[in-house]
This record gives C-alpha cells, sequence and structure tokens, in this order.
C-alpha cells in the first residue's frame, strides 16, 4: 500500500502558568493508505495531542508546535495555511472526539451540520445536501432518517450522535479517518457497535483510520499496527500481533499484565504498574518511565533510550534493557 | 460447610424518582431507578453489581447506605432493618456501613488537610478520643492505605487521583466498618493506576475481614475482584449467580451480549470471537417497556416477552435468572 501520512520529529508545548508543558516529545511514524493504527496511552501521555496538532487544531497559543513535518499526500500539513488546512479537514482528513455532546452544535438540526460540509467541500445544492444527509444517516444505521434528520443533537442518545459524528466524518469520502476515543464516553454494548460500524466502513471504502485510545482491548481487535505513548514519547510500535504477543517496552509489558481477562481468571495478585505518571513540567533527564521500571539500570537516568528496531522488521522499542534476556531490578 | 451468613439483606427494594413540570411543579411521572431488587451480600464476601450506565446500579448502592430514601422495599444489616430507621438511629448505623466514591477529585473537601479528611468520622462517632489517640489512628490508617503519615498536613489538590482514591479509602475505614458499598472506585482513575488500588481493596478486605458490594462497569475488573456477581438492566436484576458460573455460563441473554462485547486484550482471541451486537439503545426508565424490559433489544426475544414480565428464579441451585427461556 502506498504511504498516506509521514510524521517526523513532531514536538509539540503548551505555556502553561506552572511551565512549560511538554505534551509531545518528537515523534514519528507513517501510516499506509487504508491502514488501521491504534495510538494508545493514558491521560497526559500525548496521544490527542501528537494528532490534534497535525490538523492545526490546537489554539496557538497555548501550544506551540516546536518542530517537525507531517506529510500528507505530498505535502507538509504543519505548513500550510488556515484556508488550505481548511480545505484538507473534513474533507481529506475527518476526525470524530470523544464527546459527541460538545462536538456537535446544539442549535443547529442534525441535517444541517451533515449538509455544512457538503455544501462547502463537494459544492452541493441545500436540497441535494440534505437528500444526502439522509442517505449518510441510514448508512450509518440510524432508524428513521427522514424524521431524524430534523432533529437536534439532544433529542439523540449518545451512541446516536456518534453515529451522527461518523456520518458527518464520511460525508466527503475522507481518506484518513481520526478517531480520537470516540468510545469512552459509550457504554460496551454500544461501544461493540460503534466499532462495528467504523471497521465496515473501513473496508468499504477503504480509507486508513487512526484510532487514539486508553483501551487496549480496543486496539487488539481493530488495528493493524500500534503506537504505545508514556508521557510525549512513543515508547513503542509493532503491528498489533506482535505488541500483544511480545512487548518489548516494560510499560508496555507492564499495562498488558495489570489487565484482568473478562473470559479467563486471573490468579494472582494484579501486576499493578507501581508510582504515577511524570509531570510534564519537569520530566527526568533520562527515560520518563525509569522511575516506575522494573527493570531500570543506571543508564536509564541519565539517558533516554531512541526508539530503535529490535529483532523483527516493523517492532521498535525505546528502551535500553532487553526486557526478554534481563531480570528484574 | 456451614450456609455462608448473609450480612446485608435486599428485599424488593424500589427506588422511584419523581419528574415535576409545569408551573405547579406537579408530579408527571416517575423515574424509576430501580424497580424491586432482591439479593444478599454474604459475610466476607465481594458481590459485583455490573451494567451499563442509568441501570440503576449506584442508585441501589445508595438507596441500601440509606442516602436516598427507599420508595419500597427493605435492607438489612446484620438483622437491623435500615429502610425504617430515623433519626439517632439511623446516624448509629452508619458507622459499620461506608462508602467509597468515584470521583475523588470531587468526594475530598479541597480545603482541609488529608488529616482532617480522615479524622472527620473520628470527631464524629469517637468524640472520647483524645486528640493524640486521634492523630496515631490517622496515621495508622494512612500506612494502613499505602500512603506516608507524612503528607497528614498536605491538601487534596497535592496529590494523584490513585492516591486521592487511598485518602477516600482511609477515610471510609476510619469507624472500622464491617461493609463497605465501592461505587466505580476504580472508573476515574487510569489503567495503570487501576491494578493498584484494586489490589489494595483486596489486600484490605483480606486483612479486615470486609464484605463489599463492588459496584463497576468493567466486567473484567469484577471477575477479578468478586465473589458473586449480579447484572442489572433498567432497574431491575436479570441474573445473578457464583462468579465463575455467571462469567462461564450466563444464561440471560442480556448477559451474554455484555460479556461477548468486552474487548479483550489479545489480537487472536479477538478476530475469532462471537461478538453478539445488540441493536438500538437502553429505553428510557420513565416508561419501561411491557413485560420483560430487555424485549426491545433482545436477540431471542418471542411472544410471552412483550406480555408476561419474568421473575427472577433459581436456575441451578445459587444461579438466578430472569428469563422466560430460562425455566
Amino acid at each position: 500500500m502506498p504511504e498516506l501520512l509521514e510524521v517526523e520529529g513532531l514536538k509539540t508545548e503548551f505555556n502553561t502558568a506552572d511551565g512549560i508543558v511538554k505534551a509531545v516529545n518528537g515523534i514519528s511514524y507513517s501510516l499506509d493508505e487504508g491502514e488501521i493504527l491504534g495510538i494508545v496511552g493514558e491521560s497526559g501521555s500525548g496521544k490527542s495531542v501528537s494528532v490534534l496538532s497535525l490538523l492545526q487544531l490546537l489554539p496557538q497559543p497555548p501550544a506551540f508546535i516546536k518542530g517537525g513535518r507531517a506529510m500528507f499526500a505530498g505535502r507538509d500539513l504543519l505548513k500550510m495555511t488556515t484556508k488550505e488546512i481548511q480545505s484538507v479537514r473534513g474533507n481529506q482528513i475527518a476526525v470524530i472526539f470523544q464527546d459527541p455532546m460538545t462536538s456537535l452544535n446544539p442549535v443547529l438540526k442534525i441535517g444541517k451540520q451533515i449538509g455544512e460540509a457538503l455544501q462547502l467541500h463537494l459544492g452541493l445544492s441545500k436540497q441535494q445536501a440534505r437528500q444526502r444527509s439522509i442517505e449518510l444517516l441510514n448508512h450509518v444505521g440510524i432508524p428513521m432518517a427522514e424524521q431524524r434528520v430534523d432533529q437536534y443533537p439532544h433529542q439523540l442518545s449518545g451512541g446516536m450522535r456518534q453515529r451522527v459524528m461518523i456520518a458527518m466524518g464520511l460525508s466527503c469520502n475522507p481518506r484518513l479517518l481520526i478517531a480520537d476515543e470516540p468510545t469512552t464516553a459509550l457504554d460496551v454494548t454500544i461501544q461493540a457497535q460503534i466499532i462495528e460500524l467504523v471497521r465496515s466502513l473501513q473496508e468499504e471504502t477503504g480509507m486508513a483510520v487512526i484510532w487514539i485510545t486508553h483501551d487496549l482491548g480496543v486496539v487488539a481487535g481493530l488495528a493493524d499496527n500500534v503506537i504505545v505513548m508514556y508521557s510525549g514519547y512513543m515508547v513503542e510500535y509493532a503491528p498489533v500481533d506482535d505488541l500483544f504477543e511480545d512487548p518489548r517496552h516494560p510499560y508496555t509489558l507492564g499495562l498488558l499484565t495489570s489487565l484482568p481477562d473478562v473470559e479467563e481468571d486471573t490468579a494472582t495478585e494484579l501486576n499493578a504498574v507501581r508510582g504515577k505518571p511524570p509531570d510534564l513540567t519537569k520530566l527526568p533527564p533520562g527515560c520518563p518511565f525509569a522511575p516506575r521500571c522494573d527493570y531500570v539500570i543506571d543508564k536509564c537516568l541519565a539517558d533516554n533510550p531512541p526508539l530503535l528496531q529490535i529483532g523483527k522488521a516493523n517492532h521498535l522499542a525505546a528502551c535500553w534493557v532487553d526486557i526478554i534476556e534481563s531480570e528484574k531490578t | 460447610m456451614t450456609a455462608p451468613k448473609a450480612l446485608v439483606e435486599v428485599k424488593d427494594l424500589k427506588k422511584y424518582f419523581p419528574v415535576r413540570k409545569g408551573i405547579f411543579r406537579r408530579e408527571t411521572v416517575q423515574v424509576k431507578a430501580v424497580d424491586g431488587v432482591t439479593f444478599d451480600v454474604f459475610e466476607r464476601e465481594t458481590l459485583g453489581l455490573v451494567g451499563e450506565s442509568g441501570c440503576g446500579k449506584s442508585t441501589t448502592g445508595n438507596t441500601i447506605l440509606r442516602l436516598h430514601k427507599p420508595t419500597a422495599g427493605t435492607v438489612s444489616y446484620d438483622g437491623v432493618d435500615l429502610s425504617g430507621l430515623q433519626g439517632e438511629e439511623l446516624r448509629q448505623m452508619r458507622q459499620h456501613v461506608q462508602m467509597i466514591f468515584q470521583n475523588p477529585y470531587a468526594s475530598l473537601n479541597p480545603r482541609l488537610t488529608v488529616g482532617q479528611i480522615v479524622a472527620e468520622p473520628l470527631h464524629t462517632f469517637r468524640s472520647d478520643m483524645s486528640s493524640r489517640e486521634r492523630e496515631e489512628k490517622v496515621q495508622e490508617l494512612l500506612r494502613l492505605v499505602g500512603l506516608s503519615p507524612a503528607f497528614i498536613n498536605r491538601y487534596p489538590h497535592e496529590f494523584s487521583g490513585g492516591q486521592r482514591q487511598r485518602i477516600g479509602i482511609a477515610r471510609a475505614l476510619a469507624l472500622e466498618p464491617a461493609f463497605i458499598v465501592c461505587d466505580e472506585p476504580i472508573a476515574a482513575l487510569d489503567v495503570s493506576i487501576q491494578a493498584q488500588v484494586v489490589n489494595l481493596l483486596r489486600r484490605l478486605q483480606k486483612q479486615l475481614g470486609l464484605t463489599y458490594l463492588f459496584i463497576s462497569h468493567d466486567l473484567s475488573m469484577v471477575r477479578y475482584i468478586s465473589d458473586r456477581v449480579a447484572v442489572m438492566y433498567l432497574g431491575k436484576i436479570v441474573e445473578i449467580a457464583e462468579k465463575k458460573t455467571l462469567y462461564h455460563d450466563p444464561l440471560h441473554p442480556y448477559t451474554q451480549s455484555l460479556l461477548s462485547a468486552v474487548p479483550v486484550a489479545d489480537p487472536k482471541r479477538e478476530r475469532s470471537r462471537q461478538r453478539i451486537i445488540l441493536k438500538g439503545d437502553v429505553p428510557s426508565p420513565v416508561n419501561p417497556p411491557q413485560g420483560c424490559n430487555f424485549n426491545t433489544r433482545c436477540p431471542l426475544v418471542f411472544d410471552r416477552c412483550f406480555v408476561e414480565e419474568p421473575e427472577l428464579r433459581e436456575a441451578a441451585p445459587g444461579h438466578w435468572c430472569a428469563c422466560h427461556l430460562v425455566e
């Protein structure tokens, strides 16, 4: 598959009253056409910021993109003018967010909000846009679309609102759909519906998807490749099977062993990752995970390890220690 | 083997909230948040109470502790009926039953120090303690939950979410209660911190002989921590069983679909798993469907489900289910 997006050395900082928050510290990855990439991390790991930076969706200030480039279909997204990026957003790249209530306009009818992008990017008339909106609502599984199109967001449930967001996102046949924790606010049975919907739409349209989440289970069932982030750094990147079978970063390993399984009994105590995530205004000089790591050696405290290929092709980890060979310290 | 003793007995508990409308605030309809639930919590066990948002699981917990007055039904703790208690009697009872809340940011007073927060129940109920004794007790409680006693003069904002949850646990333990309702105690925490708090709760249970009602929407964590599990849907209990039975052999179609919807962190199993994807949303508890309240989403629905409400029946010893397909 040809490459669709290439991010290189992206760095984003926030100026706050408490000092400079280093949210994203130089991350690089690429995404092929039709690929589903999962980005996993806890709150404050920079998983959302790293993607919102690409689309210039962060208010500057307080955010500052300090470096890097993001080539999308041959053009650098970070260098685009406001007008240029507007013609990409909602058209070639669509975004759906965690909370569909705050990302929909409460005083506009559903049909009007979906139609907006159609009129703007595809030049449809009002009538055509309305017709197409009804088709899209049908497509994402909203019953009675003819009536729903004239309703307001508060008249829909959370799951329905997320379907509306997806319909909006898909309206211009994007090449890339960015989903920023789209199921975190939803119940598990509704989450299953939304994941199934996105998966079938992806197969049908061949678009690429970046799915940001804190839930390793969701990524396991959906993604082709996975990035694990910790305090603004990529700590591991691997094809999904490799990551879960053969994790090479102590943080990834810690996360995987701290999760109980719904299908299997966990006999022993959960293997909790000790301590807490670092303060992003005062990152330690070495590896950011070192204070919580079971494999820490002296070198970890002084130098931050780069992301390097380990063993297999396409499997990268940022760790000085080979956790397969080493004993826990 | 002796039969386990029921520490808390909940019988046909109902909690309806009125919805008032119009300029006269006339009561128009009622939200049936909890609509007749019956279960026991045995001494020293953890009963998991699971369900989706709005199913009434938190209201059940709150009503058991008399944070709400029940609309109907009884709750008895160690043989004493809590639902009828008032005034001083109710106040005295509160020592024995405590709660750990979901949001560790909202459940601690930001203007009190950690020491004051944990000592507050002692001020209320153990007024005979000297301030010296109280301070020693607070330090002991902090050590018990894995916090340094040196934190005693710090304020909640100086702590992370996991540490704040530990402060809330220390406060709940101050009066040495036997029964604790844990209302989504890990839902607001990061994944890597959740295991720390759950391990702590398990350790404390063993050490102090506590009984838990563990309310959660996280079915994997409930499997880990519980002895028995009850599943709620729209204000009713649809199934209740030993943990192993419920997860291996769920009988109710709702339990089956709920379990199949939970993602597992294993790509190979994920690809081969059969998911039962429910249609539609949970109906409004103001106007629940006639008959079985799951009939709008059930994949196995048939005629009888629309006319007759299934009762919670014992399908096998200790395994209760409310479904017409399970007789």
